[in-house]
């Protein structure tokens, strides 16, 4: 570096600044300047503006409008909200605008504009600034593309997880005489991801219900096949073998062949209507044990845990009996109920037991969909886990 | 939507009612784009004669956006249920219905819907089809009207669903005026969007015959939204209608020249309820 005196710089400072008056920057600056009337009615135009259109300047000053040089669509754009705010605000920001040059070439621009007013408070020049922004409107234009394409293939991943989701679920429960089923279910969240919940209602035989609810671990199209995997295996083991137990060693043994990277909770019922009312059979596999709700009003958990199916080669079923008598309930239920979240508190079997109770005369379906809204209430807003309910009930007869 | 008869119709549509209690109501209808401040400056012209009402179009200004149904607001038909439903809210009787752009035409809509509730209608900058037909010239064609969907969607770029709660935000607090720049001529792009097609590929011409009522048409010069042979298209159809045409250049002499609206607005009323009316 050449050692520069003092005043040396002072004076290349006042030519620099003697050269960049304020007429040479206006005419050249590295943005487009116009003036117009409160009408649009171009008064001045600078020369980087009339570089970049090709315009001659007496046959635009005075001549024509600043709206007229935009593209249709932009002039309208102008018209109905460009203009208002330039009247109401005073001022317009980054106006994204195509500019039609003297050739027809479209050149994209991005406006500022101020309206001056004059010493009455009346509209006198509208003060417009234009920069050459190209690249960055095809930029964001590839944006809004993008966002646009992500946007449809969100709603096509949705649709498809709540098709899929649809069909873990039975399309209408039809109970055994004597009995009234009903079931509900509601998604995490918005319901975009498919989650691992599912539950089936079927006959065996002309007088044998089955029931099976299970909540394979982890979402999404993974958990998806291994739900699909369950509920068809459930149903081809159940026709072919009698006790519950034996159709959740098939289906552990299908995930440990299929699938053995993942394990999942379960809980399979069967129902044979007796004299009494229905003798019931419950195989479990890792799940929360259902809970009884008897005729007098006394609760009680179903069955033995067990451990969960798929995890390791060999899977502990446990299976155990009651009998269903008249104004009996049995409630099936995943996690997504008693693990519902408030703060530090969970809605808990407690909780659940409770709604059972203020809704036990009502109808199978109708206590289902009581308790799933009383969980979500609990939690407040969308579900952070799924949550899939199914109710058993044994009718009381109606006096004849 | 279905079965919501307790809608607060005031607090939905952000009506506004000032002027004479007693007076004949003029109802303000803001036309595509923007809000009822487009009639800040001509609205309180008229408030020692008349009661006045403004609103917002559902999906615009400090409308309730919750009430936003797509399919209601794909057409005008939806719109000039919004007018018929703020009217019969306040049980508003004689209205002079004063409409902007295509809400000139959605007066009309309202009107041939509920003519005992109206007295005369204002049509300022209006059009009854904007694309050309044959012999008819609307002023576009619809390559423009695509061009429009796509300044729309380069100039709501910055615009995300997180400003709603401001934009619906209770007009009673103090932060009006931060509220107001925020809102004024900014919604959700979608909702512009199906307003635009809604509007600009509206058909209304064969409506304009059926027009029973006192009409003014007021004109702009170098209206490039509703050009002059359009207003004159409008003021023929439409039987013993008055046509005005003003020096105001531009689509929105509401704001560009209020005075010159106001004069020829209260000229028309003047005339059509006669001396001491």
């Amino acid at each position: 570096m050449t050692p520069v005196s003092h005043d040396d710089a002072r004076a290349a400072f006042y030519s620099a600044l003697a050269d960049d008056d304020p007429a040479e920057l206006y005419d050249n600056a590295p943005c487009g300047y116009l003036s117009a009337l409160p009408d649009g009615t171009i008064i001045k135009a600078n020369a980087t503006f009339l570089t970049w259109t090709g315009y001659d300047r007496d046959k635009l000053v005075g001549r024509h409008r600043l709206q007229e040089l935009l593209a249709t669509g932009d002039r309208i754009f102008y018209e109905t909200h460009a203009a208002p705010m330039l009247f109401m605000q005073g001022m317009l920001r980054e106006i994204a605008v195509e500019v039609i040059g003297a050739s027809g070439l479209r050149l994209p621009m991005l406006m500022n504009a101020l309206l001056k007013r004059d010493d009455d408070g009346q509209p006198q020049v509208i003060r417009a600034v234009l920069f050459d922004a190209g690249e960055r409107l095809a930029y964001e234009r590839e944006l809004v593309a993008a966002r646009r394409r992500a946007e449809e293939s969100e709603a096509r991943a949705r649709v498809l997880a709540e098709t899929l989701q649809r069909s873990f679920l039975p399309r209408d429960i039809v109970a055994l005489p004597g009995l009234d089923i009903g079931g509900a279910y509601r998604p995490a969240g918005d319901g975009s991801e498919v989650g691992g919940d599912f539950y089936d209602v079927f006959r065996t035989s002309p007088d044998t219900q089955a029931i099976v609810l299970g909540d394979v671990c982890g979402k999404g199209a993974s958990a998806a096949v291994v739900t699909a995997l369950a509920r068809y295996t459930v149903r081809a083991e159940a026709l072919h073998v009698s006790s519950p137990t034996a159709v959740l060693t098939g289906l552990h043994q299908a995930l440990i062949s299929c699938y053995p990277d993942t394990y999942l909770t379960v809980l399979f019922l069967l129902l044979d209507r007796v004299p009494e009312g229905h003798r019931l059979r419950v195989a479990t596999g890792g799940h929360p044990l259902p809970l009884c709700r008897r005729a007098d009003g006394s609760i009680q958990t179903l069955g033995y845990p067990g451990s969960f199916l798929g995890m390791a080669e060999t899977a502990e079923i446990s299976e155990s009996a009651t009998l269903l008598r008249p104004g009996d309930m049995v409630m099936l239920y995943t996690d997504g109920v008693t693990e519902a979240r408030q703060g530090g508190s969970f809605f808990g079997e407690a909780a659940l037991a409770e709604v059972a109770g203020a809704s036990a005369g009502r109808p199978a379906q109708a206590v289902a969909d009581a308790i799933v809204a009383a969980a979500l209430a609990f939690q407040h807003g969308p579900a952070r886990d799924d949550i899939a309910v199914v109710v058993v009930k044994v009718p009381i007869p109606r006096a004849s | 939507m279905l079965g919501r008869v307790d809608v607060d119709v005031p607090t939905r549509n952000n009506v506004t009612v000032s002027g004479r209690a007693d007076g004949q109501p003029m109802v303000f209808a803001h036309g595509y784009g923007c809000d009822q401040n487009m009639w800040r400056f001509v609205a309180p012209a008229f408030e020692d004669q008349y009661r006045t009402v403004l609103f917002d179009f559902v999906g615009a200004g400090g409308s309730d956006l919750s009430a936003y149904d797509q399919r209601r607001y794909s057409s005008l038909d939806g719109y000039a249920t919004d007018v018929i439903e703020v009217i019969r809210a306040l049980d508003l009787h004689d209205v002079i219905f004063v409409g902007h752009s295509v809400s000139a035409m959605i007066g009309v809509l309202a009107a041939a819907r509920e003519p005992d509730r109206f007295g005369a209608l204002v049509l300022v900058g209006p059009s009854p089809r904007y694309i050309d037909d044959d012999a008819y010239v609307g002023g576009f064609s619809e390559q423009d009207i695509e061009g429009l969907l796509v300044s729309l969607e380069s100039n709501y770029l910055g615009w995300s669903s997180a400003m709603a709660p401001v934009i619906m935000g209770n007009p009673d607090r103090p932060e009006l005026g931060a509220e107001l720049t925020a809102s004024f001529c900014r919604t959700d792009p979608e909702i512009q969007k199906r307003f635009a097609r809604a509007t600009f590929l509206s058909d209304n011409r064969a409506d304009l015959a059926q027009v029973k009522l006192p009409t003014l048409v007021l004109q702009c010069s170098d209206d490039l939204i509703a050009p002059a042979c359009v207003g004159e298209y409008v003021h023929a159809e439409i039987p013993g209608s008055t046509l005005a045409r003003l020096t105001a250049t531009g689509h929105c002499p509401n704001l560009s020249a209020p005075a010159e609206t106001v004069a020829a607005i209260a000229a028309f009323l003047n005339e059509s309820s006669g001396p001491g009316g």
